[in-house]
């Protein structure tokens, strides 16, 4: 009988270079397949269980789903933007010309990782008000929506510094309007200010300094908080459902005890 | 009587392995046994192939999307050379139209902050975790703060000629005074549901109306000197 691509799968996580590899082998055991999620070092941030009902589309909309997958994107797209981009001014809009122009497929690349981004930004609010709508941010789960806040801040920023790498009009007239309201701040307004651009106006300090944190800072951050995003909703109980919670599970099991007894 | 007996009692003999130990299984202390019982998937691969799908549904979008529709790219920076109107990037613009009305402390720095500081401390303050409808308890005294609020702030945001964030508050007040005039054995379900929301799913949902208004209003209103254009006009 002729072999399916499952059992050929099968076959290739039985090799011994996949097991050393990815430690566990094959089967459809209940045993295997948590050992799947727990023997990985990525997966096992994730629970080896969900609940079934949370999979239904109503319950979360995807909304953290996606947003992941808008971050992939995002670094898939970036990492090769960054091979044909100088930051330096005015270099910097030559570039993103050449990408536009010249580069095969840059144009692309460089659509997908701006409408990607713009993508993301809206995802990320989404998520917030659907997570605050749905009350999922009840005990236990607290640090784990100020880490989102977090991330929320990280997200706009890296659009943020993103903004200004092509060195338009639009870039650089953006970025001024909003790197103004830092000068605001109380006292330190105008050290902030400076600091920020690596200098008094937008230059080409600025954007030296927007493509170190955009490339490279920001996204190593984000990367470390959504990790630990990630990890404290299995240490949390798993996705918030309200009528899953313990405290109503209990409540609940007692109600039912003691109508069964006012039965008998 | 033995014939009364509530519990089973088992012992682990196994006494090399592990110490002796006496389990007993009342009816009473098993509530957290009962109530495991709900329905569970497998993460691999059931959960990880639907987040799969659900990003390659994504992807396949913004493939088309970018496809279709070009990134903006303007002529070389020029410092010398304002635009008009000089926009932020447009999740920017509901914070740049306050500061169209306030000084940029106050809308710049102050509002911002505010808000982020109001996000993180949201779990953290029992009102919002016990989600009771508003107006269902302490009836009379929560109407008067929350005439006393809304009209302190409508008349802050007329003083500041804030209309754009003046109409989204005046709308909110209308459905929370409709919520407060609703009982919860009402026969319309959206009057039901009104009268459910706690303090804390009124404000958030000011605030996302708000956000989304300003926002919108921004990017789209707006042309030379921030002065009010309607889309179809153009520049």
């Amino acid at each position: 009988m002729a072999k399916t691509i499952d059992q050929y799968f099968d076959d290739l996580r039985e090799t011994r270079v996949w097991r050393s590899i990815f430690r566990s082998g094959t089967g459809s055991s209940t045993l295997k397949r948590a050992l799947a999620i727990q023997q990985n070092v990525f997966l096992h941030l994730f629970s080896t269980k969900v609940r079934t009902r949370m999979l239904s589309f109503s319950a979360t909309w995807y909304l953290g789903t996606l947003t992941l997958g808008t971050f992939f994107i995002l670094i898939a797209t970036g990492i090769p933007l960054m091979l044909y981009y100088h930051p330096s001014a005015p270099q910097a809009y030559a570039d993103t010309k050449d990408l536009q122009f010249v580069v095969s497929s840059g144009m692309f690349l460089r659509n997908l990782h701006r409408w990607s981004a713009h993508c993301m930004v809206f995802l990320v609010f989404a998520h917030m008000f659907k997570v605050f709508y749905r009350g999922a941010y009840r005990t236990p789960r607290e640090f784990n929506w100020v880490i989102g806040v977090i991330l929320l801040l990280m997200t706009l920023l890296l659009s943020y510094t993103g903004y200004l790498l092509p060195w338009d009009q639009l870039a650089y007239w953006a970025i001024t309007v909003g790197s103004n309201i830092a000068s605001a701040v109380p006292l330190m307004g105008n050290k902030i200010h400076f600091l920020l651009l690596g200098g008094n106006a937008v230059n080409a300090n600025a954007l030296l300094r927007f493509y170190v944190l955009h490339c490279m800072i920001l996204p190593l951050a984000a990367m470390f908080f959504v990790a630990i995003h990630f990890w404290r909703i299995r240490k949390d109980g798993g996705l918030y459902s309200h009528s899953s919670e313990p405290a109503i599970l209990r409540a609940k099991a007692l109600t039912a005890e003691t109508t069964a007894e006012e039965a008998q | 009587m033995a014939d009364s007996k509530d519990f089973t009692a088992g012992v682990d003999s196994n006494a090399k392995k592990s110490p002796r130990r006496i389990v007993f299984i009342t009816r009473r202390t098993s509530a957290q046994v009962k109530a495991d019982t709900e329905d569970q998937i497998q993460t691999f691969p059931e959960v990880l192939f639907r987040a799969a799908i659900a990003i390659q549904v994504l992807a396949t979008a913004l493939v088309w999307i970018a496809l279709l529709f070009n990134a903006p790219l303007e002529g070389l920076a020029d410092p010398s050379h304002t635009p008009n109107p000089a926009k932020a990037p447009w999740y920017f613009l509901g914070l740049q139209e306050m500061l169209h009305y306030f000084p940029p402390v106050v809308a710049g720095v102050l509002v911002p902050g505010l808000v982020v500081m109001a996000l993180i401390v949201i779990p953290y303050f029992k009102v919002n975790i016990e989600a009771e409808g508003l107006f269902l308890k302490d009836r009379q005294r929560r109407l008067r703060i929350f005439y006393l609020v809304a009209t302190s702030l409508s008349v802050f945001l007329l003083f500041f000629k804030v209309y754009v964030a003046l109409i989204p508050t005046l709308i909110m007040a209308g459905v929370m005074l409709l919520a407060a005039q609703s009982s919860p054995q009402s026969s319309s379900a959206f009057r039901r549901y009104l009268v459910a929301r706690p303090l804390s799913y009124w404000v958030m949902t000011w605030f996302l109306f708000e956000l989304v208004v300003l926002t919108a209003i921004g990017t789209f209103f707006r042309g030379p000197g921030w002065s009010w254009v309607w889309p179809w006009q153009g520049s």
